[in-house]
């Protein structure tokens, strides 16, 4: 299974701000280049996009969650 | 016009050198290589003179195209290095070409990596400096971090050879060591009266993490409490049993704004306040906390000012046995 990595540490989060939709929900589908999740970290958020397009399997971490760099953020079918 | 153009700046890429010393009284922080002692190892490597500016790059490297022949040499953080794709080695003199690309693939170990270029990036000097102190904008490239497209001027590499061959490296013993628990050598002191024999024993035994919030102006700690003597505070301090009046704040002192999260002061932090500082990390060992990551975790060793001056020589020593081994 392929995976996206975290490029950096600090706290993750699947959507740009409390309230809103993911950026791609579990099942969805997503481009090249597009923002997968947010990565606060030396006080600043940070978006972690995809390399490549494909499908997001399933969240590998919740909102809030402590990442280190390089961890698997999210499974995903490669397109 | 010799130029550097960055095709993408990573995270948090700065100009950065030796500091901005001497305004300190002005409440001007020094700024500079977080990581003095890679950033040094890195000009030598060149044959820059060790106070030239170089590329402070924190969490991911970025992607920089030469215009010209230059030496290059990427010390710091474990990080694999690429020129034109093709993998090359860290600590060591590189040579590139114009149109030659360097790139970084994920840290592996630490946290900053450092890139000097042969003849220096000749930004402007801002009070005898080019580092880069982004909180008000000044020094470095147009006083922030680097952007897509940004290209940086870079200064005339010294004439008369005596530089380092392609291949010339810094000995696997003379490179940092990362560790599980970065140790950081700490003079207890300052404001230290003011925790109970708990506190400071809570402060030295306990392995403390570094949180989301650790850059260039502080790392921020958690995983203890410290507890403050109960006292009346004096006319002028905050109610906080951390606050005193005033203070002035060496680099790398200790704070712990309500006695929970220790923050240590580092290279662009405030000058002054009113909280008590409760000792200060010894300067060669800013160089191992610039090191250690969101995550990671660091432990306070105590030591006197005779083991702080050992360690500022030792780390002296060091150095002019990089340079020596380079002339050779």
């Amino acid at each position: 299974m392929a995976t996206i990595k975290a490029t950096m540490p600090g706290v993750f989060y699947r959507r740009p701000s409390p309230e809103a939709e993911p950026y791609v929900k579990e099942g969805g589908g997503f481009a090249a280049g597009q923002t997968i999740a947010l990565i606060e970290v030396m006080k600043t958020f940070n978006e972690v996009r995809a390399d490549t397009s494909g499908t997001l399997v399933r969240f590998l971490l919740e909102d809030g969650d402590e990442v280190a760099m390089g961890q698997d953020i999210v499974e995903v079918d490669a397109a | 016009m010799s130029e550097l153009i960055v095709h993408s700046p990573g995270l948090y890429t700065t100009v950065q050198d030796t500091g901005r010393d001497g305004h300190y009284d002005i409440g001007m922080p020094p700024s500079g290589a977080m990581d003095q002692y890679s950033y040094r190892a890195a000009n030598l490597l060149v044959g820059n003179p060790e106070d030239a500016a170089a590329l402070e790059a924190t969490y991911i490297g970025p992607r920089l195209e030469f215009t010209d022949d230059r030496l290059v040499a990427v010390t710091g953080a474990d990080a694999p290095v690429s020129r034109n794709g093709e993998p090359v080695p860290a600590w060591q003199t590189l040579a590139v070409r114009a149109g030659d690309v360097l790139s970084f693939e994920m840290i592996t170990a630490g946290a900053r990596i450092y890139i000097a270029v042969g003849g220096g990036v000749d930004v402007p000097e801002y009070l005898g400096s080019r580092s880069t102190y982004t909180l008000t904008g000044l020094g470095g490239h147009q006083g922030r971090k680097l952007a897509e497209g940004d290209r940086l001027p870079l200064g005339e590499a010294a004439a008369g050879g005596g530089a380092p061959r392609e291949g010339a490296a810094v000995a696997d013993a003379l490179r940092p060591a990362f560790w599980e628990v970065t140790p950081v050598r700490t003079v207890v002191g300052l404001c230290s009266y003011r925790l109970t024999e708990g506190g400071t024993r809570s402060f030295l035994d306990t392995t403390w993490k570094v949180t989301k919030d650790a850059d260039r102006v502080g790392y921020r700690l958690r995983g203890g409490t410290l507890d403050f003597i109960e006292r009346q505070q004096p006319f002028g301090a905050g109610s906080d049993p951390a606050n005193v009046v005033d203070l002035g704040y060496p680099v790398g002192s200790i704070q712990v704004p309500g006695g929970d999260e220790p923050i240590v002061l580092l290279n662009d932090a405030v000058t002054g306040g009113g909280y008590a500082t409760i000792g200060t990390v010894v300067s060669a060992d800013r160089d191992r906390i610039a090191q250690a990551k969101t995550g990671d975790q660091v432990s306070f060793e105590p030591v006197d000012l005779d083991g702080a001056l050992a360690a500022r020589r030792d780390r002296r020593q060091r150095l002019d046995r990089v340079r020596d081994a380079l002339r050779s």
